[in-house]
């Protein structure tokens, strides 16, 4: 049904309508509507049968979803940033004992300092934590990719992160068609574990493995993640076919064919880069984007389909790996070994820093015109870190500088 | 009906009644020789684990008491190394352990799913060591009692983390010698004043049941299992668990040393319903806390080079509190009047 209304809504209904047995919720912003919304689902009865359960942290709602999920539970939560951080321990767990858990990650940059805005901090730091990561581009993809991350986690028997940027796609009401039950019904059978925890059939999980097994096992894992760069697009036919409309894949090129210059981007920033892309078009320029919907597993051969004929590639991170610079960049720079062309890393947007037109248009320009270097910081104010440093080299005593450059963003208003 | 059986104590020191002497009804799990071997043989534990003994019967009287009906969760920790090396396992019973510190989570998420599929007669057990359970699990066992989950969690103390190589956690007792709480300084071993009890805190959620029991109690153990598994909601169930290597007492000793806790007050057996204590198992035989301190390796600093007298009375009088605030020689006097 076509509906006005918010990102998180869309979501939770979406995701009701996908049956979860058990939901475990610890709140967090920008997470905090989803699960309110299927609290209240459950509550009133529209969803059942489902557990829906209130606990103490996040740390505790991935350890729940690890033992319903072993108990042959669809189960499902959400959360963010250090939320996302609590869970850690076992959200690797998850992934080892192959658990199909499904989870919204409402991306959120990481503290300190504090900051409840959108960036990738969150999702980005758990690349290698064995989890299926699926970016949305809308509220629409977002909500799209629930049923869709279901099948996908049941089919491979891993666990599957739905990520949507925070606020920017949580808090924003569009126009956006919510699947009916009956469609959602037909399109996700019933869970049906794989092994499950059965007094009549009785299986341990979880022992104590030595070296004599564990890289045969770890090499599961990964050759498990490499199945679903077949079964995602495959998936994603399929949810097209039986509701009409496209979301999900590996990648999602927009103007690629011909370009010299194409912007890399994981999420909602898509819509922002096409628009800017059409613009520069319009002036001539042979410039394109390429969302990446699975950033894990990484679609290596897509990206290098797409990529392979460019002249350069400008990759816009919204997270950043301290001490060395790019995330996404790093992998696509994987994809494109032994291909001779330039690449620039670009990070944007932490912290929920609006990732303006203006500024895009300035930076594609920029790189189109040679002059962009190999690790930029969209709109860093200079002056400001130039003045930090000075002061920083000044002192010998280090102590938290957030805090100075907020003085000085005071002072200078 | 025929009368009830004449029962005569025989295992002198223990004052429990043995299985020969009841008729079968009567007879412990354990004496069954159909019964399940929740914990099988071909594990690792250590010779005389007072861990492995009182995991196997307490699992194998929740699942008598479920009709065989049990899923069983383990924290990290002895119990779960030692059981499954892989590719093999000692579990008869559907078995599974995620990390240290969530068991209580797992086991309540286990509880959910059964709950969500109307599963009522299926059980669940959590189970972990006393690091697992105090310390490092304590957020989620509190969140687990405080939702009363269906799910009767056992701690299994023996009285630190004995996995990583015996280092001391909340339920060492004070002056003993740990990896961690040397024996060397002005106050060797785990300092007075610190550590938790758990049955305690347990109880300040006013949950259905949590009691205490010891592996020199085995047909106690059984029987509080039992009706742990009788309730629904979240149980909480406390027994001390010697262990040879952590507290160098030979693996012959386990059940005495256990006993002697008891005996001594250090280790006071109760049960308590709904946050109140409905019942405690009377000290028969009081001995001072030194017969239960000498044969243990981790206490040998409290004897040589000289015996640390006033420490020695400074955990008497820890005994002597649990003995008056338990009331556990109140029926001392019914039994000899
Ligand atoms: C997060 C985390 N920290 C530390 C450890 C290491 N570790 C494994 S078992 C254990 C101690 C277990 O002690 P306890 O729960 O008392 O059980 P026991 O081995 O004594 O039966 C520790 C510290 C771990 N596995 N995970
Ligand atoms: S170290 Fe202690 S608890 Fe662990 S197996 Fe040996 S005796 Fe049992």
């Amino acid at each position: 049904m076509l509906k006005q209304t918010e990102g998180s809504r869309a979501v939770a209904e979406t995701v009701a309508y996908c049956r979860p047995e058990v939901i475990a919720a610890y709140p967090i912003s920008p997470q905090t509507h989803i699960v309110e919304e299927l609290s209240r689902l459950v509550k009133s009865g529209a969803l059942k049968p489902c557990e829906y359960v209130n606990v103490e942290s996040e740390f505790a709602a991935m350890s729940m979803c690890i033992g319903a999920s072993a108990a042959g539970a669809r189960t499902y939560t959400a959360t963010a940033s250090q939320g996302l951080l609590y869970m850690v321990e076992a959200l690797y767990n998850a992934s080892g004992l192959g658990l199909p858990i499904v989870m919204t990650v409402a991306n959120r940059a990481i503290g300190a300092p504090i900051n409840i805005w959108n960036d990738h901090s969150d999702t980005m730091s758990q690349r290698d934590s064995g989890w299926i990561q699926l970016y949305a581009r809308d509220n629409q993809e977002a909500a799209d990719l629930h049923p869709q991350a279901f099948r996908l986690a049941e089919e491979l028997s891993l666990p599957v992160m739905v990520c949507m940027d925070g606020f920017v796609l949580t808090h924003a009401w569009e126009r956006i068609e919510v699947p009916e039950q009956t469609q959602v019904d037909a399109f996700l059978p019933p869970y049906e574990p794989r092994q499950v925890l059965d007094p009549d059939e009785p299986v341990s999980i979880g022992a104590m493995v030595g070296p004599d097994a564990f890289t045969e096992v770890r090499y599961l894992a990964h050759a498990k993640q490499m199945q679903a760069l077949e079964a995602i697009p495959r998936i994603a036919e399929e949810f097209r076919e039986a509701f009409g409309r496209s979301s999900g894949g590996l990648v999602h090129p927009y103007a690629c064919e011909d370009a010299e210059t194409i912007v890399v981007v994981l999420g909602s920033v898509f819509g922002t880069v096409c628009d800017v892309v059409d613009e520069m078009r319009e002036r001539g320029v042979r410039i394109g984007a390429l969302a990446i919907t699975s950033f894990r597993p990484f679609p290596l051969e897509a990206v290098r389909t797409v990529l392979g004929g460019a002249r350069q590639v400008v990759v816009l991170e919204r997270a950043l790996a301290v001490g060395i610079g790019g995330i996404v960049s790093a992998n696509v720079r994987t994809a494109l070994s032994g291909i001779q062309l330039a690449g620039h890393t670009v990070v944007a947007g932490l912290g929920g820093r609006p990732i303006t037109k203006e500024s895009l248009h300035r930076l594609f320009d920029d790189a189109v015109a040679g002059r962009l270097e190999q690790l930029t910081f969209l709109d860093l104010n200079t002056e400001l870190v130039e003045r930090e440093l000075a002061r920083m080299a000044k002192t010998r005593r280090s102590g938290p500088s957030a805090e100075n450059i907020l003085r000085d963003v005071g002072s200078n208003r | 009906m025929s009368a009830a059986p004449q029962v005569k104590f025989y295992q002198v020191g223990s004052f429990a009644a043995g299985n020969r002497l009841l008729g079968p009804e009567a007879q412990s799990d354990q004496a069954d020789p159909g019964r399940s071997n929740a914990l099988t043989c071909g594990h690792r534990a250590c010779q005389g684990c007072g861990e492995a003994l009182g995991a196997r019967y307490a699992l194998d009287a929740a699942q008598r008491a479920a009709g065989g009906k049990v899923i069983a969760v383990n924290a990290t920790g002895c119990l779960e190394v030692f059981s499954t090396p892989y590719p093999e396992t000692s579990w008869q019973l559907p078995w599974l352990h995620s990390l240290f510190g969530n068991a209580p989570a797992v086991a309540a998420g286990v509880a959910a799913a059964l709950r969500a599929k109307g599963r009522t007669d299926v059980r669940v057990v959590g189970q972990g060591g006393d690091g697992g359970t105090v310390d490092i699990g304590l957020g989620c066992l509190s969140g687990m009692f405080e939702r009363n989950d269906d799910v009767l969690y056992i701690c299994y103390d023996n009285e630190a983390y004995m996995n990583t190589g015996v280092q001391r956690s909340g339920a060492t007792p004070a002056t003993a010698r740990t990896a961690t709480t040397q024996a060397v300084g002005e106050q060797p071993g785990a300092p007075f004043g610190q550590g938790k009890s758990l049955p305690l805190i347990a109880m300040a959620h006013e949950i259905p049941y949590v009691a205490t029991a010891t592996v020199a109690g085995l047909r106690d153990l059984e029987a509080k299992v039992h009706r742990a598994m009788g309730m629904r909601g979240a149980r909480y169930l406390h027994v001390l668990v010697p262990c040879p290597l952590g507290w160098g007492t030979a693996s012959h000793d386990t059940v005495r040393i256990a006993r002697l806790a008891e005996q001594t007050g250090l280790f006071p057996v109760f049960e308590a319903t709904g946050g109140v204590v409905t019942d405690v198992t009377p000290i028969r035989r009081r001995v001072p806390v030194e017969e239960y301190l000498r044969p243990q390796k981790r206490y040998a600093h409290l004897f040589t080079p000289e015996p640390r007298t006033d420490v020695i009375a400074r955990l008497q009088r820890v005994a002597d509190r649990n003995i008056a605030r338990f009331g556990l020689l109140a029926q001392e006097e019914e039994v000899s009047s």
